[in-house]
């Protein structure tokens, strides 16, 4: 008899949706079909179930190929690696539960390890910019509930956050916004004709690389001195930027989503720096939310846990017994490029796809673990890749969506006999860390 | 383990010692009789030996304490004798005004606490505040779920309609694992969704048809219906606005008529919070207007018997503002333009953060300062006044020590008011230079920080004395009450250094050492009232329609977000 699953948790992107139901067959092992999930949501608990899915950890060889091994030599190699080292970096805890990254930060204080997640080369520069100018914020539901103006900035939801627009943003009816999308305005300020812009009353098309000096314009609109602005700035008709600054002050309740098309593009923090402004400055007249689209289901998480056990959201230094922050000089890519690391160890995030080459290929000259329940471009250059239970599908545990909203993901099924959840994993190694060191 | 705690002036006013030389056995986590013959002795001869602290409000775990410390590294850097590193049992510390989770259950214990409640919980939120709780060590803690401009309650609290407020409440708190009823600006915070506030308690909350004096009372009614240890704890309507007073006033005056219902012990039916911020006359900040009003206010409450208060005393530091009160915060920041974090939360609430300095030099901030230190010392009935900063909103939660000075000490009082430029002012527009021949006790204190404030948390069966039956908590200072009171920096430091602390009858300083983490309890009640039909319809359809997660992925689950419960059943 096939058994629905309801409330199911979507552990793939920040907008963790918790409505999916599964049917799965009656012995608790296989996933027969997923429902509400988008498509890339669908794929990650279908993937699960893949046959040529890894149970053992597996250790490279001198000759570049790979050996199956036990999980108890996972442990001692990691325990090793990670005790051995003077500076090791332990990077990811984006794509795993909170339980997990408590028990990193176990593992992180007894190596005095370098701790850092995601958001080094994604919202970072958001962290940065809300730690210079604050954020006027909301959950998802205050959106769906009452906004009646969204702007979508250097994102694209269609592809990246399916289920955000409809979920959320755009299209819902909520208790202020009966009329759902058709109540709604809708703007996207991105260079591409993406998806998204193609459903918008407004498509601002920017030059690539010049948000703030587009912020700064809506600023002068909003100050009453539109007029004086040039005719075209960053590539938008001065008429479209004075049209839809006085929409946005004429709004009920605006919010701005923005992504890394803003955070990562020159200026970076300076960016949210500003967009961060424009919505302090649109409460002056109405109500003005912004929020950033978080990638991995629980990057939020990661600088909730460590924002509660550290102070800091990221680039946590405590090779000191004290926790340091400077990002820029206690950044993952900063460190590698310094090549000041002496090891590597990976979890919950793929390294080998996002960062850049060059610092890949210092990775590949460190020892490195990488944990993952997937082959990535990170495992290829990693010495010990040991698989794991997929979070929200195998194990279930607290994650914190982009509006950090925590949401407990759940079991759905059985992992593969034998196979470790990251939790466990890592107790494994703290366990062994302290045997080693004899304390 | 078993400990006797030899020779120190004891100070309880539960059993009636005022600087007693009293011998205190702990055993099993409980306050004995009798020590055995194997009780570890612990020698607090010359010191000063009180039961454990207990804090009814401050705040320091939950989604906007969180905000503070990440969006403030200059907390951790400007301060760095507040960040210390691992060593033997405790882990790292850091943040002045905003400690980490890890720093705060240290913070506490330094000053003798054992128990501390989280101040405001939003419902939606309440996994997070639990998950720092959890990792906060040592001290017991509870949180008060927010409910003053929740839907539900609005809706039902328009048509005075108790049983299903109450009904609502009580599936709430098991939920969220929940302690109390917190009210935050009622109304004026459902009306900050839309950028506005409601200002007086006759304000209407804008679509609800609703007003704050409805909201206060009936959520007192529910308190009262549930039979809820502690009362309606209650954050009035124009927080910090100068002549805000007559509000305050009007605001406590819906406790009229209203008696405590239920087992536990409390004479109160509402507790004002960080009453301080709301004793203000005049009509704006500037030095020719402003003035305290902190007489009137407490006229009031020194008549009536069923209303407590605690301080929420200005330190004059620099500090970190947050709260549920999202208009103030808005306002805040206009008036120091510095960085601003605001987050509405649906359905439910919304929060505010600012940093904020109390400028010693500042006319307002010493005004404030001696705002709080009146009500202490206008208080007729110390039971029912406790001792907070409304950390880290009106100052951080390691001044509690210094609070107590000011309070014990006209000198430490008159220090600050001869240092500053405008003390002049200060004295001519509040009242504490007519309070300079009044200095509290160490009974006084202990009222204040314990007995008094465990009674109004409906916690008097366990904390607040060294009674036989009591838990374990026991604090000694290194002062001696007897001969060195008349140094007011040494009763700071006393009270900021505990030399021994134990709690749950478990040693966690010894001899200004942390030797263990303990066992950290986290307090929630749990109350049999089921859901009314209406609730359960209103509840099953607002969860399709209005909130972004599901009714079942909604509540907090106790395997890891809550490991040690200790769960208080209402009724049983
Ligand atoms: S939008 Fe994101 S969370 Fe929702 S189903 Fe798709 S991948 Fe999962």
């Amino acid at each position: 008899m096939v058994v629905r699953v309801t409330d199911v948790v979507c552990p793939f992107c920040g907008t963790l949706c918790d409505d999916l139901e599964c049917d799965i067959s009656d012995d608790g092992k296989k996933i027969l079909e997923i429902y509400n999930a988008c498509a890339i949501g669908a794929e990650k608990f279908m993937h699960s179930q893949s046959d040529d899915r890894l149970v053992l950890p597996r250790m490279r060889q001198e000759d570049g190929t790979w050996k199956s091994i036990s999980y108890e030599e996972a442990v001692e190699f990691t325990a090793q690696m990670l005790t051995n080292a003077v500076k090791p970096l332990m990077y990811g805890w984006s794509s795993t539960n909170c339980e997990a990254q408590s028990m990193g930060s176990k593992v992180g204080e007894l190596c005095g390890a370098q701790m850092d997640n995601t958001a080094t080369v994604c919202h970072g520069s958001t962290l940065i910019a809300i730690q210079d100018a604050g954020v006027p914020s909301c959950t998802l539901g205050e959106i769906k509930n009452r906004a009646d103006f969204v702007i979508f900035w250097g994102c694209n939801p269609a592809h990246a956050h399916p289920r955000h627009m409809s979920r959320y943003s755009i299209f819902p009816r909520g208790f202020f916004t009966g009329k759902g999308h058709k109540g709604r305005t809708f703007v996207v300020v991105d260079p591409r004709h993406t998806d998204t812009a193609s459903l918008t009353d407004y498509h601002l098309p920017v030059e690539q690389g010049r948000d703030y000096e587009l912020l700064s314009a809506l600023r002068v609109v909003f100050h009453g001195e539109g007029d004086r602005l040039p005719e075209v700035v960053a590539g938008i008709p001065k008429e479209t930027i004075i049209e839809v600054g006085e929409k946005m002050k004429a709004a009920r309740f605006g919010c701005i989503f923005f992504g890394m098309g803003v955070t990562q593009s020159i200026s970076k923090n300076h960016n949210i720096d500003m967009a961060i402004n424009v919505t302090r400055d649109l409460n002056e007249f109405s109500k003005w939310s912004i929020m950033p689209m978080r990638g991995h289901y629980n990057v939020t998480g990661s600088g909730e846990v460590w924002g509660w056990q550290y102070g800091y959201p990221f680039c946590i230094d405590l090779s000191r017994g004290y926790a340091r922050y400077n990002p820029g000089e206690s950044s993952s890519n900063d460190l590698i490029e310094r090549g000041e690391l002496d090891a590597v160890f990976v979890l919950g995030s793929d390294p080998g796809a996002h960062f850049p080459f060059s610092a890949v290929k210092k990775m590949n000259k460190l020892p490195c673990v990488c944990v993952d329940p997937h082959i990535t471009p990170t495992t290829v250059v990693a010495d010990l890749h040991v698989p794991v239970a997929f979070v929200g599908v195998e194990v279930g545990g607290c994650a914190y969506r982009m509006d950090s909203v925590p949401i407990e993901t759940h079991k759905v099924v059985d992992p593969p006999e034998g196979v470790l959840t990251d939790e466990e994993f890592l107790e494994k190694v703290y366990e062994r860390m302290k045997e080693i060191k004899g304390v | 383990m078993e400990y006797i705690v030899k020779n120190g002036f004891v100070v309880d006013p539960v059993l009636g010692a005022d600087c007693e030389k009293m011998d205190i056995a702990v055993r099993d986590g409980k306050i004995v009789d009798d020590a055995g013959p194997n009780a570890k002795v612990i020698d607090a001869s010359g010191m000063l030996v009180m039961a454990g602290g207990v804090d009814i409000h401050s705040h320091s775990a939950g989604p906007k304490v969180n905000v503070g410390r990440n969006f403030r590294p200059e907390d951790k850097g400007n301060h760095p004798e507040f960040t210390r590193p691992r060593s033997g049992v405790k882990k790292m510390e850091a943040g002045f005004s905003v400690p980490t989770a890890y720093s705060s259950g240290y913070i506490f214990s330094r000053m003798g606490y054992g128990f501390a409640t989280e101040a405001a919980m939003p419902p939606l939120y309440a996994k997070h505040t639990h998950e720092e709780m959890r990792d906060t060590p040592i001290i017991d803690e509870a949180a008060l779920p927010v409910f003053g401009n929740n839907w539900f309650v609005l809706d039902y609290l328009k048509n005075h309609e108790i049983d299903n407020t109450a009904s609502y409440i009580a599936w709430l708190l098991r939920v969220t694992k929940g302690y109390g009823i917190k009210c935050v600006n009622p109304g004026g915070t459902e009306a900050w969704a839309w950028g506005m506030n409601c200002i007086t308690p006759k304000d209407p909350v804008p679509f609800f048809d609703i007003t704050p004096e409805e909201i206060i009372k009936g959520l007192i009614e529910a308190n009262e219906y549930l039979k809820l240890p502690h009362s309606m704890h209650l954050h009035s309507n124009s927080l910090g606005e100068p002549g805000n007073y007559q509000i305050t006033i009007d605001s406590l005056k819906c406790a009229e008529g209203i008696k405590p219902a239920g087992d536990f012990n409390r004479d109160q039916v509402l507790h004002h919070t960080h009453l301080q911020f709301h004793c203000y006359g005049g009509d704006s900040y500037s030095s020719k207007s402003f003035e305290s009003r902190s007489r009137e206010v407490m006229d009031y409450i020194n008549s009536v018997d069923n209303i407590t208060f605690d301080i929420g005393q200005i330190t004059l530091d620099e500090t970190t503002t947050m709260t549920a009160d999202g208009p103030f915060e808005y306002h805040l920041s206009h008036m120091n333009h510095l960085k601003w974090v605001n987050k509405d939360v649906e359905l439910e609430t919304a929060a505010g953060v600012v940093p904020f300095i109390y400028n010693p030099n500042s006319f307002i901030g010493v005004a404030q300062w001696a705002i709080g230190l009146e009500l202490g010392l206008l208080a007729k009935d110390p039971m029912k006044c406790y001792v907070t900063t409304d950390a880290p909103n009106a100052g951080p939660v390691h001044r509690y020590p210094r609070v107590i000075k000011w309070l014990m000490s006209s000198k430490a009082r008159d220090d600050i008011l001869d240092a500053c430029k405008y003390g002049e002012s200060v004295r001519s527009q509040c009242y504490i230079s007519e309070l300079s021949d009044r200095e509290l006790t160490l009974m006084d204190i202990a009222k204040m920080t314990r007995a008094g404030s465990a009674k109004a948390l409906g916690l008097s069966h366990m904390f607040g004395s060294l009674k036989p039956g009591m838990e374990g908590d026991v604090s000694v200072y290194p002062i001696n009450p007897v001969e060195d009171l008349g140094d007011p920096d040494k009763i700071e430091y006393a009270f900021g250094n505990a030399k021994y602390f134990i709690k749950s009858g478990e040693l966690i300083i010894d001899n200004g050492e942390f030797v263990s983490n303990g066992n950290k309890r986290t307090f929630w009640v749990s109350h049999p009232m089921q859901l009314t039909d209406q609730v359960e319809r209103d509840i099953s359809e607002r969860f399709k329609k209005y909130y972004t997660v599901t009714r079942n992925n909604y509540g907090v689950k106790e395997h890891h977000y809550v490991p040690n419960p200790y769960v208080i059943e209402v009724g049983a």
